[in-house]
């Protein structure tokens, strides 16, 4: 039997097939529009807002690199991993969206070394793996550097 | 401005990795800070412990724990949490007391015995708490969070990853004169550079340890360090417990985003900061010296911003001068800091304080920055804590 596939954490983000593609989903106050992500379901955090309703909104792809560093030891848990297997390292990115302009963290897909990173640099949301073993995929984002596109050097 | 309390009484258990419980630390440091004061523990009238989550349930309840270990002696007792903040805000709630009449003295305590490795959220699934989320998620650590910071420094304003192991070289050099320090040895640029890189750009010694460790103040109103004999005490004449302001630009841990565009990531320490200023009346020019939080070697640099000590993106120009080392027109952690103490999270604030004060006095031996009259102290808990204590003399 194929192993199940979760989100790493519900509700961060689309589920496979949806029709806007994959996406980080946040929320907007409904009265005053201010964006949250991680979602804020209870209550706006604008002190002059006292709205309790939010709307799901699918935030932007694309944005640009923050910062950046990796992780080099293996961190503790609730961190998901194989502990029989050698630990790799993996970069981690804070990227502030194109359109939204609020920093969000991320790793990167698999591979992506440090050195091939600068801050200012385009990348994209795309769907990965953060954990895998015979029972279970635990799903997440990654981030992508465009790298046959601009921003490199 | 609000009034201005006295500190009667400093100390500390010198800090390490002992393997005994905090309660020990802690009580060795009260009874040390009450024979600095010339008070015997039938003097306190009030105790306020800050609180640790990493000693079951005797930290979370810290303030009685402690009254209990001294000996139950129907004081007032209150503890406080506020993640690294816990020491200033435990210090802010003795100083209340004074200033409302409820009591003349205060003893504070923090005390922690800390855990080997990175700092994990607390056990379970729990998905509502965002430490526990960006452990999971993204195995975000708070080195990597230091180390986002210290990338974007040097992506902005050119700082190098050598002005960063000069920071660890200069605490050093002022904790080789600290004998509550940890670590009280010099380093030099190349131990620092040999070390393995934990979160890129920073290695093992650009990042502050975990340890235990502990520190007391007895705290008084004015007049009754006047009526103790005291006529010139160190005197909190400020402390900054404030929020950060809707909408947050700074990543702080535990979040995994911000509210607003990435421009203004040093608000929040600025703010804090500013808050004590007005609070006491002072401004950066004023201050002899400064005790900030380095966690991290980079993030000591930001702090030098946000206490106005030099304009955004100068901090590393200060620190290349030799502006904030022993000896210089500024000194910074002259206790050594973090790097040399590791992190005992609630006793933290107050060894600040307690640093501040034998400053103050002219006590400080080999690491007296000589004439100090004004210091202050800055840090940051967790969810957006300020924390920052002005002392003067």
């Amino acid at each position: 039997m194929a192993p199940t596939r979760t989100p790493a954490v519900a509700g961060l983000f689309t589920e496979d097939g949806d029709p806007r593609g994959f996406r980080l989903l946040g929320t907007r106050c409904a009265a005053c529009g201010a964006l949250f992500f991680p979602r804020e379901d209870d209550f706006c955090r604008d002190p002059g807002c006292t709205s309790t309703e939010f709307i799901e909104v699918a935030l932007s792809p694309r944005g640009r690199i923050w910062s950046y560093t990796d992780c080099r030891y293996p961190p503790p848990p609730p961190y998901p991993r194989d502990q029989d297997r050698e630990w790799e390292p993996y970069a981690l990115l804070a990227v502030e969206l194109k359109e939204e302009r609020i920093v969000v963290m991320g790793q990167a897909v698999p591979g992506v070394r440090t050195e091939e990173l600068e801050v200012g640099m385009p990348v994209e949301l795309v769907p990965g793996v953060l954990h895998e073993d015979a029972d279970r995929v635990l799903t997440t984002w990654h981030w992508q550097p465009e790298r046959a596109t601009e921003g490199t050097r | 401005m609000t009034g201005e309390i006295a500190v009667l009484g400093a100390a500390m258990h010198p800090w390490g990795k002992w393997g005994q419980s905090f309660v020990r630390y802690g009580v060795a440091a009260a009874r040390s800070a009450l024979a600095d004061a010339g008070l015997a523990w039938d003097a306190v009238q009030s105790v306020v412990g800050a609180g640790s989550v990493r000693c079951g349930y005797p930290g979370y309840v810290a303030g009685s724990t402690f009254a209990r270990a001294m000996g139950l002696n129907a004081t007032r007792v209150t503890t406080v949490y506020a993640a690294c903040a816990s020491g200033s805000q435990a210090i802010a709630a003795a100083r209340d007391q004074i200033l409302a009449g409820d009591c003349e003295v205060a003893l504070v305590i923090g005390a922690e015995s800390a855990p080997k490795g990175f700092f994990a959220p607390n056990a379970g699934e729990r998905p509502d708490d965002p430490d526990w989320v960006r452990f999971r998620l993204l195995g975000a650590t708070n080195p990597a969070y230091f180390a986002l910071y210290a990338r974007r420094r040097m992506a902005l304003y050119g700082d190098t990853v050598d002005d960063f192991a000069q920071v660890k070289v200069k605490n050093a050099a002022a904790g080789a004169q600290n004998p509550n320090a940890r670590y009280p040895k010099a380093v030099d640029a190349s131990e620092v550079a040999a070390s393995a890189v934990v979160a890129d750009p920073l290695r093992l010694l650009d990042i502050c340890a975990t340890s235990d460790g502990a520190a007391a103040l007895v705290l008084t109103s004015l007049d009754f360090a006047r009526r103790h004999g005291a006529d010139k005490p160190v005197r909190i004449r400020a402390v900054s417990t404030r929020t950060p302001a809707y909408p947050r630009s700074d990543l702080d841990f535990p979040d995994i985003a911000t509210d607003a565009d990435g421009a203004g990531a040093t608000a929040f320490r600025a703010q804090l900061a500013q808050a004590a200023y007005e609070q006491a009346g002072l401004g950066p020019d004023d201050v002899d010296t400064a005790e900030v939080y380095d966690l991290s070697t980079a993030l000591e640099l930001d702090w030098y911003e946000a206490l106005g000590l030099a304009a955004e993106g100068e901090g590393a120009k200060l620190l290349r001068a030799g502006d904030t080392a022993l000896g210089g027109r500024i000194p910074v952690n002259p206790s050594g800091g973090l790097a040399s103490f590791g992190e005992a999270v609630p006793a933290q604030a107050i060894a600040q304080v307690c640093e501040l004060t034998w400053q103050l006095r002219g006590q400080a031996g080999g690491r007296q920055v000589p004439g100090a009259r004004t210091g202050i102290t800055a840090n940051q808990g967790l969810f957006g804590h300020g924390s920052s204590v002005v002392a003067v003399r």
